[in-house]
């Protein structure tokens, strides 16, 4: 008797967790997935695009990077590949070194209903392909100038 | 030259591979043994031959022969000697190498150690190693093979991912990782083996079965914490753990080897869960070539994921094939496989062992769900998702918590059965540690739910496998009127086993008060500086001295020497680098980190001015870090003293 009491105790304490388990994944799953979309995407969301944990992938519009950094700020247009999908990002902390204008990047973070779109990482997309970079970019180049810059002060 | 005497070994060692493969099953059909013998060596010669192809390899590597393709695709000739020989596994084509070297040598040893058992086990199991091994070698002549000759011939090579020739560690997480990833494949084949041989119808497979395991575990669990170790060390981020999906595919085989340790002790004593410790071996290997298709076939974007081809196809197919030879030879087995016993009551070891198997196999489906979704998701519905690391978290936390928990209940309790006044006995030393620990985390102002429980369940689990220890060495006191350090010792040499897995579950606690107290505490500020000024982190100040530039061999490196200061007095410097490869259009962050046993100060510099007149740092304060590698070298040294055969009683 006391051991198919014990069993049956067992079978409802398993039935129970995996209950609460398959419960809490499924609520886990719905608040926690993290869409991919591009600027021209989440634009056409319209308010359904709003304070939603999103990645944003485009292209850093050419000339509207601003960083200041005494207030860490750092502020950018995504733009889509059309050119004309526009969405501001902003977001706190210093841009990857090599952050330049054209470059693929992924945001992720929540669009604003100022439309501000708010980063809490910023991923720059690498290119397999090597491109040589500019002159005065490159690390050699860098480092020349620093080794000037140190040897006259 | 090089290229043609590796492809020739590669094809060699197929053919043979194949013909030992097919032919133990013939010879045990014919009840020949002499056969089973000369079918060995073609396991012996499987290693021989992949060993000169690896060795090739490297050499063709040193040597800057850029006539083959994973040279041209690797190599560089400014690479330091020592990375260029660890890029025999920093891209797709030799990892595939070493992966079917480090099997060849497993089948080796399985065969050299067991060749005189006798019964059917053991030859089956060569057959099933054979079985990977022709997989690993088919992907080696096919679209993994490393020896593809280049023309024209190029002069120079554009070097290792910049990302793996920044660090030592580099020389140790893959290598470990290969061992334990592909070590669970010496498992699986003892399950296939038992399964062929009628064997699993007894128990003694599963002690063979146990003990490459555990071996197999304690180097997965190493390659873990030295994962988290290099990723910490490198990526500057000041974190060690964000639910990639490449940590998932590590992390999945280590649940379920870890639930079948404990699961398979309650076989080994009451003849119970028979036909589940079968499916977690299986459900083991089974993640591990998983695991290898997410992060080789390119359809997840990281460090590890080198290229997209079509070897993608290759693994599910084998995945495809694996599952379904298991699954009916698990199926074809269940119908014979009875349990001997029941659980006698509710509060016994036997219980607490089937929670602890219950939450790891859980933890790793959540794992697995959240990994697979998005995949699942984008070829499904064609939605680009991600599952962030809030689901991660908040699943897996409960799981975390309740399994510190059981880790200190498991060893209080005895099997079979235990009364209410035993159990109280058991349990005030560990409610007395909860308690402690409890206050202790108050006291310095953790207020998160999780971070509390952790904290105390650590305490609970601490103080319930130290007094293991005691018992045992009070009793030997007693006994033999042995003095402490004579009467630990002589215990732990009695049972090996037994101690070993308390001295692993202090390891486990010992990193999770690491994580625990570094998440909770962590602190970080990021701050522009100019030469002279000075930023501060929860009482650590540090002052830019200057930012510098400097040439090396195969790099270009920018650094900020900062100077720590306390009290007004400089105590010493740390200095966060950017190291520019040529090849690279990203410069690599190189954080520096100081250790103490308290905490890491941890900086990264994350942009400079060009004129060096400015340096932007992020600071970070990380209590107790060092505990989680500490931990973990607790861990490997619990599952080392496990495995140790067990000498005769003093």
């Amino acid at each position: 008797m006391a051991a198919v009491n014990s069993r049956k105790l067992a079978i409802v304490a398993v039935v129970g967790i995996i209950g609460t388990f398959a419960w809490l994944l499924y609520g886990g799953l719905d608040k926690n997935v993290v869409y991919f979309w591009t600027p021209k995407e989440l634009i056409a969301k319209g308010d359904a695009g709003f304070e939603k944990p999103v990645r944003l992938g485009g292209q850093v519009k050419p000339g509207t990077v601003k960083w200041d950094d005494k207030t860490l700020d750092l502020r950018f247009v995504v733009t889509d590949v059309d050119g004309v999908s526009d969405i501001v990002v902003h977001s706190k902390g210093a841009p990857p070194q090599m952050f330049r204008d054209a470059m693929g990047v992924v945001v992720e973070g929540r669009y604003g209903r100022d439309k501000v779109f708010q980063s809490s990482s910023l991923m720059v997309k690498h290119s397999n392909e090597y491109k040589a970079p500019k002159p005065g970019q490159s690390g050699k180049d860098m480092v020349k100038t620093l080794m000037q810059g140190n040897s006259t002060t | 030259m090089i290229g043609t005497l590796a492809h020739g070994a590669i094809l060699v060692s197929l053919a043979v591979v194949a013909f030992g493969m097919f032919f133990i099953p013939f010879a045990i059909k014919r009840d020949r043994r002499d056969w089973v013998a000369l079918a060995y060596s073609a396991v012996y010669t499987n290693f021989l031959l992949i060993t000169v192809a690896t060795v090739a390899m490297v050499w063709a590597l040193v040597t800057h022969d850029f006539s083959l393709s994973y040279v041209a695709q690797v190599g560089s000739k400014a690479t330091p000697l020592f990375y260029t020989i660890i890029s025999l596994w920093g891209a797709l084509e030799g990892s595939i190498l070493f992966w079917a070297w480090v099997l060849a040598m497993y089948a080796a040893a399985v065969v050299w150690i067991n060749a005189d058992r006798p019964g059917n086990l053991v030859p089956y199991a060569a057959a099933a190693l054979l079985g990977i091994s022709l997989f690993f070698g088919i992907l080696l002549v096919g679209p993994a093979d490393p020896f593809k000759p280049v023309f024209p011939v190029p002069l120079d090579g554009p070097g290792p991912n910049p990302l793996l020739q920044n660090h030592i560690l580099m020389a140790v997480h893959p290598p470990l990782l290969y061992l334990g990833y592909v070590g669970m494949s010496v498992p699986f084949a003892f399950a296939v083996g038992a399964m062929l041989s009628g064997e699993v119808l007894t128990d003694d497979w599963i002690k063979i079965t146990r003990r490459w395991t555990l071996s197999s575990w304690g180097l997965l669990s190493a390659a873990i914490i030295a994962g988290m170790w290099w990723s910490y060390e490198v990526l500057g981020w000041g974190g060690y753990w964000a639910w990639d999906p490449v940590e998932n595919a590590s992390f999945m085989p280590w649940l379920t080897a870890t639930a079948f340790l404990h699961s398979v002790m309650v076989q080994e004593r009451r003849g119970m869960l028979r036909l589940w410790n079968l499916n977690l071996v299986v459900g083991t290997f089974v993640l591990t070539i998983l695991g290898t298709f997410l992060t080789r076939s390119g359809i997840i974007s990281s460090v590890h994921a080198f290229t997209t081809g079509t070897i993608g196809y290759y693994f599910l197919a084998f995945i495809a094939v694996t599952l379904l030879v298991a699954l009916a030879l698990v199926a074809g087995t269940s119908g014979r496989l009875k349990d001997e016993k029941r659980f006698d009551g509710p509060a016994s070891r036997e219980t607490v062992f089937l929670l602890n198997n219950l939450f790891l196999t859980a933890f790793m489906f959540t794992v697995l769900l959240g990994t697979l979704f998005p995949l699942v998701a984008e070829s499904v519905k064609g939605v680009k998702v991600s599952v962030g690391e809030p689901f991660f978290n908040r699943m897996s936390l409960p799981m975390i918590v309740a399994l510190l928990f059981l880790m200190g209940v498991g060893p209080a309790l005895p099997w079979k059965r235990i009364t209410m006044p035993e159990l109280k006995a058991k349990l005030r030393a560990p409610l007395v540690g909860a308690a402690v620990m409890l206050a202790i985390a108050i006291a310095v102002g953790t207020r998160n739910f999780y971070a509390l429980v952790t904290f105390a369940f650590v305490g609970f689990s601490g103080a319930s496998n130290k007094f293991e220890f005691w018992y045992g060495i009070r009793a030997r006191q007693r006994a033999h009127g042995e003095n402490y350090l004579t009467a630990l010792f002589r215990l732990m040499a009695g049972n090996r086993r037994r101690y070993g897995g308390y001295v692993a579950h202090l390891g486990i606690l010992t990193v999770a008060l690491g994580i625990a107290a570094s998440s909770t505490f962590r602190t970080e500020t990021e701050a522009t500086l100019k030469p002279g000024d000075s930023m501060t982190v929860s009482g650590h100040t540090v002052r830019l001295k200057q930012v510098w530039g400097r040439e090396e061999v195969q790099r270009s490196v920018i650094g900020a020497t900062l100077e720590i200061v306390k009290n007004g007095a400089v105590t010493g410097t740390i200095e966060p680098k950017m190291n520019f490869y040529p090849t690279s259009q990203q410069p690599v962050p190189t954080p520096q980190v100081k250790s103490s046993i308290a905490g890491d100060l941890y900086a990264n510099l994350q942009a400079f001015r060009p004129d060096g007149s400015s340096a932007t740092v992020r600071l970070i304060y990380e209590p107790m870090v060092p505990w989680i590698w500490i931990g973990g070298m607790i861990v490997v040294l619990g599952s080392v003293l496990s495995i140790l055969p067990a000498r005769s009683r003093a």
